[in-house]
């Protein structure tokens, strides 16, 4: 017993220890990777500064950020904000939902896959760009047009990569199932759906990139709200500043996403011992 | 009395070749059955098909005097790889095909019976080979399984662990009261464990020989009665003795 206890004492230095060195990691990684952008927008100062740029084509950073702040003195940039977010939640939410359906469907039946496998990877050939102008003769243009635009985009990547995981799946888990008698259901719980996690995220992760991708052209294609309108505003009004404005916003908000599915992605997949994950703490 | 019967058992591949010819044969209770031979003779097909993983054969498998076709709940499984689930920790593991409140609990007894309690909260990826397989092998036990099926469990495993694993698997045999049938290419192991030896031979395999092995355990490894038992062996098995180094 006494050597577990010292055995189990030095593993609490050890993960305590390590967090110390977790945590000036983050640090100089998140410094690492702000040196470059630091670095191009002091330029982009320096060019509006010296006016190599004229600032009715490129408005300097600053320029850009107290218009920003103008406009979200009154509440209006929220507004904008929230609507685009919205649109880009519901149009997620219901596309992933659609695709993780189907897609379990597809991935586990081996008739519904020869049956419908075909059909939906010709869909994914059409630009679905090229589904606007249907969408809005269907349903106007109004928010439903928008987010079933958002909902299109956001199925394929998702139903694709939910797929693969699925069939991907090692058939030895599956037999550890069958050997306990596993129904179909909790096969497709217990086992699949676990094992082809890792491909769902990264699905989830191209298709949200997609789904503001679409997000603008949904809001260009004609609303009087959102941060698609007002690039089109700002582009209307020779304003570059808002154009530019919207594109930052599209970044930081685009970016602060993907950040939450990388943070649910390290929760759940914090299992997987691979080559890309940086530090490993044996204890936790 | 038989736990488990064998009739005319034989399986066909799609491409017409048999598996194994048609077995005939019978396992007691508590026995050790050591299935030994030669790689391609079939044997671990034999295992998935006693296990009901595998269920295109033709003929009759009792367990416990009764026809069964399919998975038993009566019959454990140990594969070759532990197929432990990388996503669910030691204790979710082993309690994977439980039921009810107190599966953890049920699963941290069995994990004490391999000597891994301190473990139950680490993940498959933080085990050694050895570790994994102990996890897997009280996976197999904690459905209290009269018949365990055993397909080359130690064979990815050094020599060291190897032992040990061989010496826990006869600890748990005698605490379990289990039947077991293990599927091996490791004559020494095979006599080592086995009350009985079947020695297949051939593509595809026939049953050529069956050995009782009649020492009594614990067994050295090194007894002469089990050396000259393992020249018999290796007559049968139709080895040249010279391609052994």
């Amino acid at each position: 017993m006494r050597a577990q206890d010292v055995y189990k004492k030095n593993i609490e230095n050890d993960s305590l220890w390590n967090k110390i060195l977790n945590k000036t990691f983050v640090i100089k990684k998140i410094a690492l990777g702000s040196v470059i952008p630091i670095i191009l927008v002091l330029l982009w100062q320096l060019v509006s500064v010296y006016g190599l740029i004229p600032s009715y084509l490129l408005p300097s950073p600053s320029t850009v950020i107290m218009t920003l702040i103008d406009l979200s003195k009154n509440g209006e940039l929220l507004a904008h904000v929230e609507i685009t977010t919205y649109r880009i939640l519901i149009g997620f939410i219901s596309g992933s939902i659609a695709a993780i359906i189907l897609g379990s469907i597809t991935g586990y039946y081996r008739v519904a896959f020869q049956l419908l496998d075909p059909l939906i990877q010709a869909l994914r050939a059409i630009p679905s760009l090229a589904w606007v102008p249907l969408f809005i003769l269907w349903l106007g243009i109004g928010e439903g047009s928008k987010v079933i635009l958002i909902a299109v985009g956001v199925f394929f990547p998702v139903y694709l990569n939910w797929v693969t995981g699925i069939k991907g799946v090692d058939k030895n888990y599956v037999e550890v199932g069958n050997l306990y008698h596993f129904t179909t259901i909790e096969t497709i719980r217990r086992i699949l759906f676990p094992a082809a996690l890792p491909h769902l995220l990264t699905g989830l992760r191209s298709g949200l990139g997609l789904g503001w991708m679409f997000v603008v052209a949904a809001e260009l294609m004609g609303t009087s709200k959102g941060l698609g309108y007002l690039m089109v505003y700002g582009q209307n009004n020779s304003a570059p500043e808002l154009i530019l404005g919207s594109i930052f916003l599209f970044a930081i908000l685009g970016k602060l996403t993907d950040g939450i599915l990388v943070y649910i992605e390290r929760r759940v997949l914090h299992w997987q011992n691979s080559f890309g994950k940086e530090s490993k703490n044996v204890s936790s | 009395m038989s736990v488990l019967k064998v009739e005319d058992l034989y399986r066909t591949f799609n491409n017409g070749k048999k598996a194994f010819y048609p077995l005939n044969f019978q396992v007691e209770k508590h026995e050790i059955i050591g299935i030994l031979g030669t790689s391609g003779c079939g044997k671990s097909t034999l295992l998935r098909v006693l296990s009901g993983l595998d269920m295109e054969y033709e003929g009759v498998i009792k367990v416990n005097r009764e026809v069964h076709r399919g998975t038993h709940e009566k019959v454990g499984f140990v594969f070759q790889q532990p197929r432990l689930m990388p996503w669910l920790t030691v204790e979710e593991n082993v309690s994977f095909g439980l039921k009810g409140k107190d599966k953890l609990s049920k699963a941290n007894k069995f994990l004490d019976l391999v000597c891994l309690k301190d473990y139950h909260k680490h993940y498959p990826s933080e085990l050694s080979g050895g570790m994994a397989q102990r996890v897997a092998i009280a996976r197999a036990l904690v459905t209290t399984p009269e018949i365990l099926l055993l397909d080359e469990p130690f064979s990815a495993l050094d020599a060291f662990t190897k032992m040990n694993l061989q010496d826990l698997l006869l600890d748990l045999w005698n605490k379990c009261k289990s039947t077991m049938v293990l599927v091996t290419h490791d004559i020494d192991e095979a006599l080592y464990l086995c009350d009985r030896l079947f020695i297949f031979r051939g593509q595809p395999g026939e049953l050529v020989k069956e050995i009782s092995i009649d020492t009594p355990r614990p067994r050295l490894r090194s007894d002469v009665q089990l050396a000259q038992l393992k020249t018999q062996v290796i007559q049968q098995l139709q080895l040249q003795p010279e391609w052994q180094i």
